[in-house]
Order: C-alpha cells, then sequence, then structure tokens
C-alpha cells in the first residue's frame, strides 16, 4: 500500500513539474468540443441532440492523449525496471500508475465537464447523469488504455498503434455512457446502464493491472 | 443462349450476387497467392543460408 | 497446477518445429484437396441446383457465402486467442505461429463476411450499411484483427511482437462478449423496431446443404493456408537464427541452431 501510494505521489509529482499535461489534456477536450458547432450549425436543438456523444467521445480521446506516455517514459530512462524490481508485485506498480493517469486526464475532464454541457446546451436532465457516467467512465478508460500503453512499449510508431489497439476496447464504456445520458434525458430510469458500467469498472480493476503488468514483464525480459 | 442470360441475370440482382462470389474468390485467391509466396521466399533465403554452411540441414527440401 | 502440466503434456509433442512440420506436410495435402473439393460441390449446390428463396428470391444465393465467412470470422479469432493462450502459458513456440498465421487468415474472412453482408444488404433492405448490432460488432472484430496484426509487426524483435500481440488477442477476447453484448443494447435502444433479421425462416435442406459445404469449404482452407503461412514463420525464425550466428561468428553446430530456432520462433 505504501509502494502504492508513493508511486502515485512520484506520477502527480513528476506531472506536476512538467507541467502542462493536464492542462493540454483539458483544452484539447475543449477544442474537440468546440469544433461540433462549426461543424454542425449552431442551432441548440441540434447541439443539444448530440451533446452527450460529443462530449463524450472528445474525453474518450483526450484520455487517450496521454496514455502513449504512461509507461514510455518511465521504459525508456530504465526506471520501469528498477519498478519492476521492487519487491511489491508489479500489478500494484501498474494500478498506481494507472490512478495516476486518472488523476491527471479523468478528473480534470470532469472538472471541465460542466462547461462543456453549458456550450453545447445539454438539457438539465441529463448533467448529473453525464457527471456521474464520466465519472465512473474514465477510470474504466484509463484501466482499459494502461494495457495497450504497456503493449507499445519498445514498438516503433506507438502513438497511431496505441489508438488501433485501445480504440475498439473502449467501444463498451462509450456505447453504455452515451445511452446513460440519452435515457435520462428522455426520463428513462438509468439504473441498469449505471450498474453495468459499475461492473465494467469492477471488472477491469482487477483484470486491466494484471494485463498490463503481464505486458510489462515480457517488455523488460528482451 | 436466353436461359444463359437469364441465369447471370439471377432475377435482377445478379450484380450483387456475382461481385459477392468474385469479391470471395479474390480475396482468397490473394490471400493464398501471398502465403505461398511468403513460404517460397523463406524457404529459398533458409536454402541459401544453409548453402553457406553444409554442415548445419536444418531446412527441408521441397516441401511444399 | 494440474491442468497445466496436462497442458504441457499433450502439447509438448508438437513444440518442437521441425516435428510439427513433419505432421503439416502430412496434412497440407488432404487440405488442399478438401478445400477444392468441397468449393466446387458448395459452388455447384449455391449457384446451379439450388433454388432461390421465394421471399428474398436470388440473392439468398449470396448467404451461401456470406454465412459461411462469418462463422469462420469468429472462429478464427477463437482459434487465435486459444494459441495464443497456449503460446503464452506453456511457452509454445508453434502456438505463437500459429496465433500469427491465424490473423491475415481471420481479417480476410471477416472482411469478406462485411463486405457480402453489404452486396447482400443493398437489394434486401435497400442501404449498403445499417448500424445494426451484428454488422457493428463484426466491424469491431475486424479492427482487433488489424491491431492484433500491426502488433504484431511493430517491433524489431518478432519475439516481442508474438509476445504482445498474444496478450491483445487474450484481451479482445475477453471484450468480445461485451462488445457484442453491449453492441446488441445500444441498438435495442435506438432503433426498437428492428425489421433486421439476418436468419431467415427455418432453413431448408436445399439450402443447408450448400451452406455446410462450403463451411467445410472455407475450414479446409484456413486449414491449409494456417498450415502454409506457420511453416514460412517456422523459416523466418530459422533465417534469423542463421543471421544472428553468423553475425556472433562461429561454425554453428546442430544443436544450437535448433536451440536457437525454437527461441527466434517465439
Amino acid at each position: 500500500m505504501n509502494t502504492f501510494i508513493s508511486i502515485v505521489r512520484r506520477d502527480l509529482q513528476l506531472a506536476m513539474r512538467q507541467g502542462m499535461d493536464s492542462v493540454m489534456v483539458v483544452a484539447f477536450f475543449i477544442l474537440a468540443v468546440m469544433l461540433f458547432p462549426f461543424g454542425v450549425g449552431p442551432e441548440a436543438n441540434i447541439l443539444a441532440r448530440i451533446a452527450a456523444g460529443v462530449i463524450w467521445v472528445a474525453a474518450l480521446l483526450s484520455s487517450m492523449l496521454s496514455l502513449e506516455r504512461l509507461f514510455q517514459i518511465d521504459y525508456e530512462d530504465g526506471s520501469l525496471e528498477l519498478l519492476a524490481l521492487q519487491p511489491c508485485a508489479l500489478e500494484i506498480t501498474v494500478m498506481a500508475k494507472i490512478t495516476a493517469h486518472w488523476l491527471t486526464t479523468g478528473l480534470p475532464l470532469l472538472i471541465a465537464t460542466p462547461l462543456l454541457a453549458v456550450f453545447m446546451s445539454l438539457p438539465s436532465d441529463g448533467f448529473w447523469a453525464l457527471l456521474f457516467t464520466l465519472a465512473i467512465g474514465t477510470p474504466s478508460l484509463s484501466l482499459i488504455g494502461a494495457i495497450g500503453a504497456a503493449l507499445i512499449l519498445g514498438s516503433r510508431r506507438g502513438g497511431v498503434l496505441l489508438s488501433l489497439l485501445v480504440l475498439p476496447l473502449y467501444i463498451p464504456v462509450l456505447i453504455f455512457g452515451v445511452s446513460a445520458v440519452d435515457g435520462a434525458i428522455s426520463g428513462l430510469p438509468i439504473k441498469a446502464h449505471l450498474l453495468i458500467m459499475a461492473g465494467l469498472l469492477v471488472a477491469a480493476l482487477p483484470l486491466c493491472p494484471w494485463a498490463g503488468a503481464g505486458a510489462i514483464k515480457q517488455a523488460l525480459e528482451t | 443462349m436466353e436461359q444463359l442470360i437469364s441465369y447471370f441475370q439471377m432475377g435482377g440482382h445478379g450484380s450483387f450476387i456475382w461481385t459477392s462470389y468474385g469479391m470471395v474468390f479474390v480475396v482468397l485467391a490473394v490471400l493464398w497467392l501471398q502465403s505461398r509466396r511468403f513460404v517460397r521466399n523463406s524457404q529459398t533465403e533458409l536454402d541459401g543460408l544453409a548453402v553457406d554452411r553444409p554442415h548445419c540441414q536444418t531446412s527441408k527440401k521441397n516441401e511444399t | 497446477m494440474y491442468l497445466y502440466k496436462f497442458g504441457k503434456m499433450i502439447f509438448h509433442k508438437y513444440a518442437n518445429p521441425t516435428r510439427f512440420l513433419k505432421l503439416a506436410s502430412t496434412i497440407q495435402p488432404w487440405a488442399a484437396a478438401a478445400t477444392i473439393g468441397f468449393l466446387l460441390a458448395g459452388l455447384y449446390f449455391a449457384l446451379l441446383s439450388s433454388p432461390g428463396d421465394y421471399q428474398q428470391g436470388e440473392t439468398v444465393r449470396i448467404m451461401y457465402i456470406h454465412v459461411p465467412a462469418a462463422w469462420m470470422a469468429m472462429f478464427c479469432y477463437t482459434a487465435m486467442a486459444a494459441a495464443a493462450a497456449v503460446g503464452l502459458i506453456w511457452k509454445h513456440p508453434v502456438a505463437e505461429l500459429a496465433a500469427r498465421a491465424t490473423a491475415p487468415i481471420g481479417a480476410c474472412f471477416t472482411f469478406l463476411a462485411l463486405f457480402t453482408g453489404s452486396l447482400w444488404g443493398k437489394p434486401m433492405w435497400g442501404t449498403w450499411w445499417v448500424w445494426d448490432a451484428r454488422l457493428t460488432s463484426v466491424l469491431i472484430l475486424f479492427f482487433l484483427y488489424l491491431g492484433y496484426m500491426a502488433l504484431s509487426n511493430a517491433f524489431d524483435d518478432p519475439a516481442r511482437g508474438s509476445k504482445a500481440s498474444s496478450i491483445l488477442a487474450l484481451v479482445g477476447f475477453v471484450n468480445v462478449p461485451i462488445i457484442k453484448f453491449s453492441v446488441d443494447w445500444w441498438n435495442t435502444l435506438h432503433q426498437p423496431a428492428s425489421v433486421i433479421k439476418m436468419d431467415g425462416p427455418a432453413i431448408h435442406a436445399s439450402m443447408l446443404i450448400p451452406l455446410i459445404l462450403m463451411a467445410f469449404a472455407f475450414k479446409a482452407f484456413y486449414i491449409w493456408v494456417m498450415l502454409m503461412r506457420i511453416r514460412g514463420e517456422i523459416n523466418e525464425g530459422k533465417i534469423r537464427a542463421l543471421r544472428l550466428r553468423q553475425v556472433h561468428g562461429g561454425p554453428p553446430s546442430r544443436t544450437t541452431i535448433l536451440e536457437k530456432t525454437t527461441e527466434g520462433a517465439r
């Protein structure tokens, strides 16, 4: 547990020192959403109709932005090997890095969401649903993405490859997230959607660090 | 002749049906050809390497 | 643990590429003959001897290639994930190569299922593409294949590539039912009254025969081409091992080459 906290703290400190990372992610998030009024026209009812989907897709893409560097930097300067040599299981280290990733991307996205909901004139019924689905959805995104980030260590053209690997796996989270918000807007019960999203998160919580640690082990072996 | 033409027309949907079958044929043929070329190229390369060092007969001759 | 040992016992026999190649070269001609035989018979029944469907007319003939291709798309992914698992758990070199060899074949069948489905959809539903649950999940499956192939070729060291992509194949396999399930639900939410039903009314024997024959033809084709590709992969492994020897110098003995072969083949 101590290792876990110290790794999270270390990653957060690194993110702070390099600064900008979270700011860039949020800026990308806002810009990506901002393109849609230009693309489809500024009519409020059209924007309201697509708001949930657009915000979700933009959140998904921006949480993928910093994924490439999740393990890459530590892999290149060799500190990943030191982390792997620690007495605790590598899964804990991976989990800690995922947590730090979520704190530096998922959380800022969540904070920026109300602003975008206003921009996209999201109906107020859907607002809390959007916030809540993002709150339980973005950790799942970080978890699933970590597998991809671990798999591409040491590969050529990592960034493009990462999106090819990770985006298909993101689809279930996106589907349930958006349909929960749509359901809330049209006054349907959304408990089932939220339960499934929570289920995805609970399933990803042990599986993704495990698979990610496996991928890192084989990356360090050779 | 009439019969043949009407057979190929397939009740007006001939183009869909024949394109489907054609595509299946083309894709599978290309996959097969590519696989065969892959095997042949690797085999010749391997044989060439084995000839350089005749005492290591790891390759098998002409198995296709 | 017992399961592990049991598996090791079973798979051990063909872990040696040379022994595997011997087996493969006996199977290969049979697979080739079966492919051609089933294909010709299937084509005869599919295009000549079967009647058009009373509802779908002649377009039903597309089904005889579309449905087997879709079956193969699913089958190849399962086979690939199973081979990847065997390769990862039992460190079985040939299994890893089998997973690598399966991916392009599976991708081709998935593409064919999508393409023929689209051509079938146009006269039947009046559109090339609908975001129907099944179509969408097959499309995602296609991208999973592409991701697998891209990852397995993205490393300078092929051993890394096949290990990383094996992990991806397993992760994707866990995710396939989830995708299927989520897409099903997504579809029902958006279009509650789905008019589209892929499987028509109870299937008649005259349609079943060409369907089964084509399915056998595709499966035999898969075995045939997969064995070819595994042979190619094994050759590549040997070439790499020989090159490595040449670079490091010194006359290689037979045993070291075989060792290197199994190592490089991973």
